[in-house]
């Protein structure tokens, strides 16, 4: 499909090419696109029709793993920041999913829930490990052995961020369109057909769960070091909320959908903190609610309907 | 005397007061086609439950080319070689009947590359075989959600085809088909079958389908099994007349 | 452990597994009825609290007798239940029965986060205290240790006399006995006559009422604090889902096995307070997927 490589192509340029328009945009996009690596995770499992009320765990383990590794290394490194973070996540992704995969619905979103909550107030409590509500300081990490400055470390994490968002994105959407991926779709509508063919739907959704883990854990790392800080309101329920909103908001149909979510959702958020400083977390559930209702095919759902209707349209006119 | 490829021995369970088995004792021979007739209600989707791990039994066995089944799930009976066709259909239905296939072939053949498109594994082709085979090739790229009645049960056999079973339990396989099609398609799929040396057990309502293509018949009523034998002997013995198809 | 810190332990955790039954019991019941989990039942019982520390402070001020805090308290919590059940099932939940279990579950997480900021703008982030209720009611002395009677007596006898009362009114009444007609079988129910809506507006409101109830007994026994609500839906999910959701009588039981638990381990192992509801639960889970008491349910193909 050539138009969908010049289509990445395109934004990848665009973006690259934003900080130098204006300054505040850099800091702005690494953010929301960190926030689209973790949505991404959301939107896997949101193919088996399963929401998880928790990922923010993995956010917050994805931060505080890079906070104590920099720490212990006077900065460590960044691609085995990326790289180690990835993979704690991903076996405490895979412990939790062993348990959380026996179950649907109600009870796979409330369990999530439960387990992040139980992490948040490990990481409040246990303050002498963990700073508690203070958090940890992350320091600023070398880039294969360079140690760089702050504003070209910064520059260099947003190319990095970019990167991983266009990589993992093209990752995703191939395991989306195996017969791995396609598997998830069928727990959403025929689990027992599933089974009647032979494939354990618990292990189908095992691998998606560890998936969603790494890619939350990434956007905290990511988060962490933008921010130079990780703090227990990074497991906090509320950002798990954010998470799964934007992947409604951005439409779970599609890939795309979980960055153009991403920066929509953190254009809307900025703008409503400005408007209603104390009222933006109401924003945000009404706006939910309003997706929920009239659009709950998210952006990406829009796009599609557009984008059929003037197929359609062309093909009768030709006609 | 021919291999018994499936054995249910002393078969019972009950929900709160209904016997839904009730010392049910049956052999499936090997290459034959077994159809099982009966009243609704009488147990007989209950005996397909039990025998694929649906359900399992308060007493009794289902062995399985020698191996002892009855406490297996489905999932892992499905790989053993046993496959299922559905009362009610049981498909993907966001997916295309093309899709609905590949999925089955991709879990058969155990592709779990995630690196390969769905629609280009190889089995792509031995799969619109099958869908020919069933009559179903030009509604291959139709969404599972939009077909009529008729055509869901073809593509349920299809998929249970696809996972190129052993033994084939079918519920019901021609209900919904349109008469005129319902012989030319259980044609194509018993040669099909034939074929490729697959066994069948059909549950049936239709005798004139039970005539044409069953080699021995079992009969069910109220959770067990009333008579057994050749379809000729059967279905003129004056009990099952009365109990099964009236008259 | 003395017998003394066993004693303190006890009772302290049968009183918080009075107040975490009146949560939980409403939320099973509104998920038995209606098959919809509502994670704002935690903003609920905060807004009983809040409320409820709102009218017993303007008694305060107007200068009445301090024993109007108790009838106060119900009024707090029939107003939250009334008000906030009926605009949340009018306005929202009737739009999304038809929906997928993934949306409704996000249009409740979306109202508990409304909830949570509007609670926060009315009355701010600071913690507040009303402890004459408790203090009115002076102590009862148990094998020569002193306890509070509203939390060794009061609170225990209305969780069991809710208990009782949702018995009664569910299986003796006409009311009672369509709303479990309707959680027996949706269809069948609404085939003979019965309005299914109405029977939801009602059971969300007792639901509802339910759980503001359980936040306005539990304001005079701790300070009030903006983080409540979360506290008490994961709690008392955790209650209900050990039970097996949609069991009224089971949540009772496992009520007191999660506040008993969680009181030892206040006594015992302090770090380990937060955790011991949550393993709990998720010991239960293990072995019985679908909670303690429910019935697994056939599953039909």
């Amino acid at each position: 499909m050539p138009w969908r490589a010049i289509l990445i192509i395109v934004s990848a340029l665009c973006l690259l090419a934003a900080p130098f328009a204006a300054g505040w945009v850099q800091s702005f996009l690494v953010l929301a696109i960190a926030k689209g690596l973790a949505v991404l995770g959301i939107v896997v499992l949101l193919q088996a029709g399963q929401v998880s009320f928790g990922h923010a765990i993995f956010f917050a383990i994805g931060a505080y793993a890079t906070a104590f590794i920099s720490r212990a290394m006077a900065g460590g490194e960044l691609v085995s920041l990326l790289i180690v973070s990835a993979l704690i996540a991903g076996l405490v992704g895979l412990v939790i999913g062993l348990f959380v995969v026996r179950y649907r619905y109600i009870f796979f979103s409330m369990l999530n829930l439960a387990f992040s909550m139980v992490f948040y107030s490990i990481l409040e409590k246990f303050f002498h490990l963990t700073g508690g509500s203070d958090g940890i300081r992350v320091l600023r990490p070398s880039v294969l052995g360079v140690v760089l400055e702050r504003e070209s470390f910064e520059r260099l994490l947003y190319v990095v961020t970019i990167l991983c968002a266009i990589g993992f994105g093209l990752l995703v959407d191939r395991y989306l369109k195996s017969p791995l991926g396609q598997a998830l779709r069928a727990i959403k509508s025929n689990e027992t057909r599933l089974e009647y063919i032979g494939v354990s739907a618990r292990r189908v959704l095992l691998v998606a769960y560890v998936v969603s883990a790494v890619l939350c854990s990434l956007g905290g790392v990511i988060t962490a070091l933008a921010q130079g800080l990780a703090t227990p309101e990074y497991a906090f329920w509320i950002r798990s909320g954010e998470f799964v909103f934007i992947a409604i908001l951005g439409g779970a149909s599609h890939v795309a959908g979980a960055f153009v979510g991403a920066l929509a959702f953190e254009g809307i958020r900025n703008f409503a903190a400005i408007l209603f400083a104390d009222g933006w977390q109401m924003v945000l559930g009404l706006m939910l609610i309003g997706v929920v209702l009239f659009a709950s095919e998210g952006i990406a759902g829009l796009w599609v309907k557009l984008t059929a209707k003037t197929a359609a349209q062309k093909s009768e006119a030709a006609q | 005397m021919k291999n018994v490829l499936l054995s249910a021995r002393d078969l019972s369970i009950q929900f709160g007061g209904v016997v839904a088995a009730s010392n049910i004792n049956l052999d499936v021979y090997e290459g034959e086609n077994l159809a099982i007739i009966g009243p609704n209600g009488a147990g007989k989707t209950t005996f397909l439950n039990i025998c694929t791990g649906w359900l399992k039994p308060a007493l009794g066995t289902v062995t399985f080319l020698g191996r002892d089944i009855t406490a297996h799930a489905p999932r892992e009976i499905t790989k053993l070689g046993i496959a299922r066709a559905f009362q009610i259909p049981q498909l993907f239905a966001e997916h295309t009947v093309l899709e609905n296939m590949l999925l089955a072939a991709s879990a058969h053949a155990g592709r779990w590359n995630p690196f390969q498109k769905l629609d280009a594994i190889p089995e792509r082709g031995a799969m619109m075989d099958l869908l020919a085979l069933v009559g179903c090739a030009d509604i291959a790229d139709a969404t599972a959600r939009h077909l009529p009645e008729g055509k869901r049960k073809l593509v349920d056999i299809a998929i249970a085809l696809s996972l190129e079973p052993k033994l084939l339990l079918m519920d019901e396989p021609t209900a919904g088909v349109a008469s005129s099609e319902k012989f030319g398609i259980m044609d194509m799929i018993v040669a099909a079958l034939s074929k490729r040396g697959v066994t069948s057990v059909f549950v049936e309502h239709d005798m004139d389908m039970v005539t044409r293509y069953a080699n021995r018949v079992a009969v069910w009523t109220t959770g067990a099994i009333l008579r057994e034998g050749a379809p000729a002997d059967v279905l003129s013995d004056p009990e099952v007349v009365r109990t099964v198809i009236g008259g | 452990m003395s017998a003394q810190t066993l004693a303190l332990a006890f009772f302290d955790g049968v009183a918080y597994a009075a107040l975490v039954f009146l949560v939980a019991v409403g939320l099973t019941l509104i998920f038995g009825v209606m098959r919809i989990l509502n994670v704002a039942h935690g903003s609920l019982y905060a807004f009983g609290a809040y409320a409820s520390v709102s009218l017993v402070t303007g008694i305060g001020l107007m200068g009445w007798s301090p024993w109007l805090a108790y009838p106060a308290l119900a009024i707090a919590a029939a107003l939250v239940g009334i008000v906030l059940g009926t605009a949340i099932e009018t306005l929202l939940l009737q739009r999304i029965y038809a929906k997928e279990e993934a949306l409704q579950l996000l249009v409740t997480f979306a109202v508990f986060m409304v909830l949570e900021n509007v609670q926060r703008l009315i009355w701010g982030v600071q913690p507040y205290f009303i402890g004459e209720p408790v203090q009115l009611l002076g102590n009862i002395s148990l094998g020569g240790i002193e306890y509070t009677a509203y939390q060794t007596l009061l609170l225990p006898l209305i969780a069991i006399l809710v208990l009782f009362g949702l018995r009664l009114f569910l299986k003796g009444t006409l009311a009672g006995q369509i709303i479990l007609a309707v959680t027996e079988d949706r269809e069948a129910a609404t085939a003979i006559g019965i309005n299914a809506k109405k029977v939801f507006l009602i059971t969300f409101i007792i639901g509802a009422s339910l759980a503001a109830l359980g936040g306005a007994l539990a304001a005079p026994t701790t300070s009030i604090l903006p983080g409540m609500g979360t506290d008490m839906i994961v709690l008392s999910f955790a209650v209900a889902a050990t039970a097996g959701l949609g069991q009224i009588e089971g949540a009772a039981l496992t009520a007191l096995l999660i506040g008993l638990g969680r009181s030892f381990a206040v006594y015992l192992a302090p770090e380990f307070e937060v955790l011991t509801p949550y393993l709990i639960m998720v010991l239960v889970l293990l072995v019985r997927p679908q909670g303690l008491f429910a019935r697994p349910e056939a599953r039909r193909i």
